[in-house]
């Protein structure tokens, strides 16, 4: 594993219980990921792309094989450990936004912050300059429910950015969104990925997605077909 | 401190939610504290109308006086002696001769004990004074109770046949006159009982200066009698009947106690379960976003504990006036109180202590916190990928 590398998969293979059977979601996935990479898993619905997000941000473990993220083993952190590594280094983006319901816009971006204890002054600076990136700050105070889709996901994106993240996991971020947000989304995205060098790893099988990556990994029942750089 | 502060951003941001919660857990809390009030004010009001209305400060009874056997009450009445007499004059004490007797109200014949007391007396609490008005000689002036004149038919102005074994054993019988029937809070005072005056009840009994039993003034207890033949019973002896009545009471009452914190532990449970089976997708977003299963489970338990805390304050907010006000103006029972088996007034005042409000206070609130802990833990079982899809 070298340097650049901020992510780093080895014959990774994650198989599910299904009764006395199992199914297997990833076969034998080797690659590795440059820090500051665009990149994303692409695919058909079922081809495991979520899955190995999930292994990837440390929500689920890998039945066999090696994940190293930011050169820690995802095998062998604990619930602790895994928390930790979510709430310092990993932003998550959800295709259904994910924003707590019961917060305003800036609650919700906040969050990540109180998490990591920082004081109240900081915290306004950050979720201000958050919602700015993501051209919200005028709807701070404006619940999620108050809010378009567009706009949900661009909260979204600016609670996955508030805490500087050397990593950002977005699965699916534009499947509930029309083309017009969905470029501001990913436009909004790859300037935060050149002006912040964060690493972005999408899941998507949308097209308009995956015009922006620079990189994309193909995916097939659970096995990598391609990995094609598009720099 | 930040669960703490997340927990109460989240019940505080929960609107309705947190209010329903808050609602049913306050309305339980002050309706224990209510019903815990009126029963202990039913029991004092009770043991206070007994007392005032028949047991006094104690009473001293004919040695021979059994108010369990009326077959001995011809024998038990005797001369008082001077010094229990004494007592009488100076107003501590008040003497009652009891007989019985048979009435023949609307064809039929009824046993009943007449009473003697005297008219002029302020030691029990019956409104004997009714006695000293009477003219008519040729029939004696007589008061009953509600209950008597419910099952003798008997009303105000009506006469009665009576008839009684003076102290010679002979027959004897007369009319009584019903001058009022009066609300007598005190069954004992009321059933089967006609009031009549002392000295009239001597003369039909042939029984001068003679009693069944004295009852002493209720704050003079300290009477004392040098006679063998009369035997001083106190308060506790008296009532002794009554308490453990009133304690049997007191298991109902526990129970019912008991089953409206069940209630309210019922809808707390249920509603944390609920909770959780709603907010399994923000369960999942906070794990993601590196809350660990044990922060997330301390929040839904703190929000717990939050929802009794806040219950306990609206229940005081609201709880309290109308407690206040239920104490000191009373709740108006209906008329058919005055025909039950307990000394009841029309206006029963709840009695409410601090204890009862601390302690069911803190019952409720230590119940909410384990009640609220035992469904989050279903959390620890919680896949985060699994909660972030609202599985």
């Amino acid at each position: 594993m070298t340097d650049s590398h901020i992510i780093k998969v080895n014959n990774l293979f994650k198989d599910y219980a299904m009764g006395k059977q199992f199914f297997r979601a990833l076969t034998d996935i080797t690659f590795s990921i440059n820090e500051g990479e665009f990149c994303g898993f692409v695919g058909p619905s079922g081809s495991g792309k979520t899955t190995l997000l999930n292994i990837i941000g440390a929500l689920d473990n890998p039945t066999r094989g090696d994940v190293f993220v930011m050169k820690k083993s995802v095998n062998s952190l604990g619930h602790k450990d895994a928390a930790k590594l979510r709430n310092e280094s990993i932003g998550f983006i959800f295709q259904t936004y994910n924003l707590l319901p019961v917060y305003t816009v800036f609650e919700n971006v906040e969050f990540p912050l109180l998490l990591l204890k920082k004081d109240k002054t900081e915290r306004e600076r950050a979720v201000m300059q958050a919602l700015e990136w993501v051209g919200l700050s005028d709807k701070a105070h404006s619940r999620p429910n108050q809010l378009s889709g567009g706009e949900s996901q661009r909260v979204a994106v600016a609670r996955a950015m508030v805490k500087l993240p050397k990593i950002v996991i977005a699965d699916e971020p534009t499947a509930n969104l029309d083309s017009a947000n969905s470029h501001n989304i990913l436009k909004t995205m790859e300037n935060l990925n050149q002006e912040l060098k964060t690493t972005f790893i999408f899941a998507t099988h949308d097209e308009k997605v995956i015009k922006y990556l620079h990189r994309k990994i193909v995916l097939n029942d659970g096995k990598v077909i391609d990995d094609i750089n598009l720099n | 401190m930040l669960l703490l502060k997340l927990a109460i951003r989240n019940i505080t941001h929960a609107g309705l939610r947190t209010w329903l919660n808050v609602i049913v857990l306050s309305f339980v809390f002050v309706s224990i504290v209510l019903t815990e009030g009126i029963y202990d004010g039913m029991s004092e009001q009770i043991r206070d109308s007994e007392i005032d209305s028949n047991v006094g400060g104690g009473q001293f009874w004919q040695k021979s006086y059994d108010p369990f056997d009326p077959f001995s009450l011809e024998m038990s009445h005797s001369e008082i002696p001077a010094d229990l007499k004494n007592e009488i004059l100076s107003g501590n004490a008040t003497a009652v001769l009891i007989v019985s007797a048979s009435i023949f109200p609307i064809n039929q014949v009824q046993s009943v004990q007449l009473k003697g007391i005297d008219p002029d007396q302020i030691t029990v609490n019956l409104p004997s004074s009714f006695l000293k008005n009477h003219i008519d000689s040729n029939s004696i002036p007589g008061f009953i109770g509600s209950r008597m004149a419910k099952s003798s038919g008997l009303q105000a102005g009506d006469y009665v046949s009576a008839r009684w074994r003076n102290v010679k054993g002979t027959f004897d019988a007369g009319d009584i006159k019903i001058i009022k029937v009066i609300d007598i809070v005190a069954p004992l005072s009321d059933r089967d009982q006609i009031w009549v005056p002392l000295e009239r009840l001597r003369d039909m009994m042939q029984a001068p200066e003679q009693a069944t039993i004295i009852i002493v003034e209720k704050d003079k207890t300290n009477i004392h009698s040098n006679s063998r033949d009369w035997i001083f019973k106190d308060q506790d002896f008296l009532l002794r009947d009554l308490n453990e009545n009133i304690s049997r009471k007191k298991i109902y009452s526990t129970f019912l106690y008991f089953i409206l914190i069940g209630i309210a532990l019922l809808a707390v449970f249920d509603t944390q379960v609920l909770s959780i089976f709603k907010r399994r997708k923000e369960i999942g977003t906070l794990m993601a976003l590196g809350m660990t299963k044990w922060s997330v489970i301390i929040l839904f338990a703190i929000e717990g504990c939050l929802t009794g805390i806040l219950a306990f304050i609206v229940g005081s907010l609201y709880g309290v006036p109308i407690l206040y006000f239920l104490a000191k103006k009373g709740i108006v029972l209906p008329q058919m109180i005055l025909q039950s088996q307990f000394a009841l007034g029309l206006t029963l005042y709840p009695k409410y202590g601090l204890r009862i409000y601390i302690v069911t206070g803190l019952i409720l609130f230590i119940s909410v916190i384990i009640i609220s802990f035992l469904p989050t833990r279903r959390i620890t079982k919680l896949k985060p990928t699994d909660a972030l899809k609202g599985k």
